[in-house]
This record gives C-alpha cells, sequence and structure tokens, in this order.
C-alpha cells in the first residue's frame, strides 16, 4: 500500500430515517498526514467517523482506510485504527491503568504485555500518579488523556479523533494538540474532526468543511483563507478630511477591481499580493501627507472562511454545540 | 489463535471488568441483597398472615421459592442500565472498533451477572432459612434447583441485554423494566396460589412461564407436586437464551448509536 492514501473515501451517504446525515462525501488524507475535518454540530462529522471505523455502515459509496476496505475488511482493519470518539469513552469504575490494560487485552496482546503497555501511556500522558484512581476522579481533561491512551495501545497507523478538544479548557487544548502533534511527527496518519477553526488551523495539513452533510470546500487552510480574498490594510486618520487624499494615495495598492472602503476616519484596502504591505502603505501615505493614528494588515481568519463558504459565522453554528464533561 | 479461544478471551476480559466494577458501586451491590431481603421480610410478615397456601407447611416455604425466582430473574436488570449507559457514554461504540470477538461484550455481562447472582442466591437462601422456609428434599434436587435458578438469572442477563441495547438510555431501559417484567413477575404463582385470583388473571397467572419456574422449585427445593415443571422450565431457560441471545447479538452488530 506504498502510494495509496492511508484514508480515502468516495460518495460516502448515510440517512437516519429521513436525515441525511451525509449526501455523497469524498475524504483523502495520504499516508503521514493530519486532515482535518471542520464543521458545525450536526454536519455529518460523527458519521463520517464512525463509518470510516467501522461502526457504521454506509448506504452508498466506498471507503479504504490503511489499504483496507472498512465494509469488507472490518474485522482486520479493527486491528490498524485507533478512535477517540466524541465522549471521552473510559470505564469511570475502573482506574486508569485498568482501563488501559483491558483495552490491550481486547486487541488480543497477551496480559503481561498489555499491562507493559499501559504503564508507558501512563507515563507518557502524565497519569502516572493517577494510574490507580478510578476515572470517575479524573478531570476532564485527564479523561479525554485516557481516551486518546486508549486509542493508541497498538500504535495504530491510523488515528481517528472526533472531537478531541470539544469542552475542554484552554490550557488541557494546548496539552492534547502537543501529544496529537507528537504522534503525528512519529508518522501516524490522523483525521480529526472539529467545530474549532483554530484547532484546524493549527493541526491539519489539509481541512474538509463539511456542512448539511456535504464537503463544500477542501484545502489547506491558506487554499481556504485565499477564498476569502487576501489581507486587508485598515487605516485610521488622524483627520477625516484627508480621507480623498488617502484613497487617492493607497489606490494602487488594491487588488484589481477592488475599491478602497472609507468609513469617516478608517480607510479598508483589499491587498495585492505584491503590493509591499504596510511599509509601502506608509511610504505612501507619508508623501501624500496624510496623518495616521493606526495602519495594521489584518490576515483573513478560517471564522472569515466559514462565513463566506456557509453564509454564517461559525459561532451561530456551534451555539447549540453541547459540551461533554 | 482460534476465534472460539478469542471469544472466551474477550469474554473473560469484559467478564473481570464487570466484576472489578461491584465493590467500587456499593449501590449496586445494596440493590442485589438489601433489595430481596426487604421483599423476604415484607411478604413473609406484612402480607404473609393474610395470604392461605394449603399444601405448604407455613408461608415461608410457599414465598421463598416465588421472591427467589423474581429476584434471579430481575437481578439481571442492572445489566440493561449498564449497557444503556454503556452505548451513551462511547464505550461500546470504542468495543466495537476493537478486533474483539462481537459476542463478548454481551455474553462478559452475562457472566459477570452469573456470579452475583450466585451471591444473591446464597442470601436469600441464608434469609429464608431465618424467617421460617427449610428444604424438605435431598442434595440432589436442591443442587439440581440452584442450578436451574442460575440458568434462569443467565437466561435473563440476554433478554435484559436485549433491552439496553434497544432502550438507548438508562431511564427508558429503567421504564421497560419496571413496567413490563416486574408486573410479569407478580402476576404468577410466585406470591399467592393462581387459584385465589379472579377469572382472567388466573388463566394468565397458571400459564406465565414464572409459574411454571417458581413450581419447578417448589417442586426441587420442597417436593411438592410438579408434574412437568421443571422439564417444561429448562425448555423455557434453553428458548429465552437462544433467542435473545440471537436478538442481541444482532442488535449489537447493527447498532447505529
Ligand atoms: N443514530 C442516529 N439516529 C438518527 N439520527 C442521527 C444519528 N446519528 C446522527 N444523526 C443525525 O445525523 C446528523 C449528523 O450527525 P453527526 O454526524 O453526529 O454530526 P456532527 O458529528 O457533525 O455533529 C444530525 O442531524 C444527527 O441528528
Ligand atoms: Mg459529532
Amino acid at each position: 500500500m506504498s502510494s495509496e492514501p492511508a484514508i480515502e473515501a468516495h460518495g460516502l451517504r448515510r440517512s437516519f430515517g429521513d436525515v441525511h446525515a451525509l449526501r455523497g462525501v469524498d475524504l483523502v488524507a495520504p499516508t503521514g498526514s493530519v486532515l482535518g475535518v471542520l464543521g458545525p454540530n450536526g454536519a455529518g462529522k460523527t458519521t463520517a467517523v464512525r463509518i470510516l471505523t467501522t461502526l457504521l455502515q454506509p448506504d452508498a459509496g466506498t471507503a479504504r482506510v490503511a489499504g483496507l476496505d472498512v465494509t469488507k475488511d472490518a474485522q482486520e482493519l479493527r486491528s490498524r485504527i485507533g478512535l477517540a470518539g466524541q465522549y471521552a469513552a473510559v470505564d469511570e469504575y475502573l482506574t486508569g491503568r485498568e482501563n488501559l490494560a483491558m483495552v490491550g487485552r481486547l486487541y488480543h496482546l497477551s496480559p503481561s504485555q498489555s499491562r507493559t503497555r499501559a504503564d508507558e501511556l501512563l507515563a507518557e500522558f502524565d497519569l502516572v500518579d493517577a494510574g490507580g484512581r478510578v476515572a470517575s476522579t479524573y478531570s476532564g481533561g485527564m479523561r479525554r488523556r485516557l481516551d486518546l491512551a486508549a486509542a493508541l495501545v497498538v500504535r495504530p497507523p491510523v488515528l481517528f479523533l472526533d472531537e478531541p478538544t470539544t469542552g475542554l479548557d484552554p490550557r488541557s487544548r494546548n496539552a492534547l494538540w502537543e501529544t496529537i502533534e507528537e504522534r503525528v511527527s512519529e508518522g501516524t496518519t490522523v483525521l480529526l474532526t472539529t467545530q474549532y477553526l483554530d484547532e484546524a488551523d493549527r493541526l491539519a495539513d489539509r481541512i474538509a468543511v463539511i456542512d448539511h452533510g456535504e464537503v463544500i470546500a477542501e484545502g489547506t487552510s491558506d487554499d481556504l483563507k485565499a477564498r476569502v480574498g487576501g489581507s486587508r490594510l485598515e487605516v485610521a486618520l488622524e483627520d477625516p478630511t484627508q480621507a480623498e487624499a488617502a484613497r487617492a494615495a493607497l489606490g494602487p495598492l488594491a487588488e484589481a477591481g477592488a475599491d478602497v472602503g472609507v468609513d469617516g476616519s478608517r480607510l479598508s484596502v483589499p491587498l495585492r499580493s505584491d503590493a509591499g504591505g504596510v511599509v509601502a502603505a506608509v511610504r505612501r501615505l507619508d508623501d501624500a501627507g496624510v496623518a495616521v493614528s493606526d495602519v495594521t494588515v489584518r490576515r483573513p481568519t478560517l471564522d472569515d472562511a466559514f462565513l463566506t463558504l456557509t453564509g454564517r459565522p461559525a459561532e451561530d453554528a456551534t451555539d447549540d454545540a453541547e459540551v461533554p464533561a | 489463535m482460534s476465534s472460539l479461544r478469542w471469544t472466551i478471551s474477550d469474554t473473560g476480559v469484559l467478564a473481570l471488568r464487570q466484576l472489578r466494577r461491584i465493590p467500587r458501586q456499593p449501590d449496586l451491590l445494596i440493590g442485589y441483597t438489601i433489595q430481596p431481603v426487604m421483599f423476604v421480610l415484607l411478604f413473609r410478615y406484612v402480607f404473609g398472615g393474610a395470604i392461605q397456601t394449603p399444601g405448604f407447611d407455613n408461608y415461608a416455604d410457599f414465598l421463598m421459592p416465588g421472591i427467589i425466582v423474581q429476584s434471579i430473574a430481575f437481578g439481571g436488570f442492572v445489566t440493561a442500565l449498564a449497557i444503556s449507559d454503556d452505548m451513551k457514554k462511547g464505550l461500546i461504540d470504542r468495543f466495537r472498533s476493537l478486533p474483539m470477538s462481537r459476542i463478548a461484550v454481551l455474553s462478559g455481562r452475562a457472566f459477570a451477572d452469573l456470579a452475583l447472582n450466585a451471591l444473591q442466591l446464597a442470601v436469600l437462601i441464608a434469609v429464608g432459612l431465618l424467617v421460617g422456609f427449610s428444604f424438605a428434599t435431598d442434595i440432589l434436587r436442591v443442587l439440581l434447583g440452584i442450578v436451574l435458578l442460575l440458568g434462569l438469572g443467565f437466561a435473563f442477563s440476554w433478554v435484559f441485554c436485549l433491552i439496553g441495547l434497544s432502550a438507548g438510555s438508562a431511564e427508558t431501559s429503567n421504564a421497560i423494566g419496571f413496567t413490563v417484567i416486574f408486573p410479569l413477575t407478580f402476576a404468577s404463582g410466585a406470591f399467592v396460589p393462581p387459584s385465589t385470583m379472579p377469572d382472567g388473571l388466573r388463566q394468565f397467572a397458571e400459564a406465565n412461564p414464572f409459574t411454571t419456574l417458581v413450581d419447578a422449585t417448589r417442586h426441587l427445593f420442597l417436593g411438592a407436586p410438579a408434574n412437568s415443571d421443571v422439564w417444561v422450565s429448562v425448555l423455557w431457560i434453553v428458548g429465552i437464551t437462544v433467542v435473545a441471545a440471537f436478538l442481541s447479538l444482532r442488535r449489537y452488530r447493527s447498532l447505529t448509536g
């Protein structure tokens, strides 16, 4: 399976009654890469992950993971994937160590291999001190780490993470991101779903934006940002009466066909990528004798991309998101 | 290694998981032991004086097989709650994503329940002896009775697996258990002779498999007349186990979440 992508899905469809959770989804993740599946609550992310991890049959479409067909070779595939689902799936009445050793046994490691691996993972995930305590005493971040550790018991080549940081505080989130990045640096292929644009931006090589069961955009985070246009130059004037002079001075920096927007003492310019940025702008304004109080370049965020692609801000879409412990 | 060996190994791992949890859930242990004991005391002393049981030395003799059958059958109920809970918390998804045997999540529960049922049976027999119950047959038949009861518990574990997998939430499991199965145990010859019941209910109670099971236990423990009750009970137990296990496994395989 040398050049075959680690994850490859074509035309995945799945309905629940009259809810069309997936309406023909294509996803590709080359071996060793991170694919971010970004979408609001109810977009179909979990359904896609469940199909790719053999938990759910697609109504139509095909998918191969680690060179195996997700429906025909399901049993064989299960030993090559790790899954950390949307809710930290740990047994609250077992200790951290017992949880990991149990998963090891169910991956068919021997009892002693399972225990050794459990101890290694506890050390790796900073859970050594908590390893002997039942998981119901763990914080949200500790549970997520234990859950992720359970997904890594057999060092699977392909890892599925469904909203791994939902409900975590910023510190635990950062810690988990670092752990995921370590896996990636070791060559694991990761499919990660998220509602958070910054998470996809930080972790993913390529991002598939999914909404209402369809991929509405796919590319690198830069590609997606480019679809909302390039950077914008924002200028605040000391004296609003100089607005016309400023507009004339900055005109040549704007993208072809774009206008310089003026709003009182503020100007907004869609910057040509070769225009020279802030330095060129300041020089031109200076030459024209325009006094400015502030000049900044604002790069588009994935939030902007989301707004452009779906017609609504990402925050609206996540308003009704549940926040599990 | 053969898949049968892995099925046994996986079942053992998951049965051990359940058994480990027991001492960490004292409320569950109380449900298993104190609750049936309360039932014994309630029926023996509060209602017992008003209930006529011709053919039995005392009400305790009549009552104990009934209460034991009810408790053992209903004991698997926590299995339904636990499976619903595992589904909600994503543990079933995790298990289904592992290269383990498909049936082990369910058979692991059923075998762990067997151990709990044995404990429950020991507590109930001990309490029964204290409130006036006494065995009136030979050791062989008493042992046969115990095997029959454990078989009943095993069969009902699968019924509760099916309920837990179908219900989707612990609350729904609870509702099914208390509105369907619990009343079924009362509309039987477990606590009062069906001959004292009004027409309709009487015929229902006589045909109720719980009555058959209770009468079989009375026969094996007390020497009460049984006709075909023991064999019919065995058939019921095997039949319930096969059907419920088949349906549970099918349901487990095709879970959508
Ligand atoms: N098992 C199910 N039964 C019925 N509807 C479901 C089921 N799973 C998902 N859905 C529906 O499918 C849609 C997509 O859900 P999901 O894949 O969970 O989205 P996401 O993970 O992006 O939030 C939602 O409308 C959801 O309600
Ligand atoms: Mg989801």
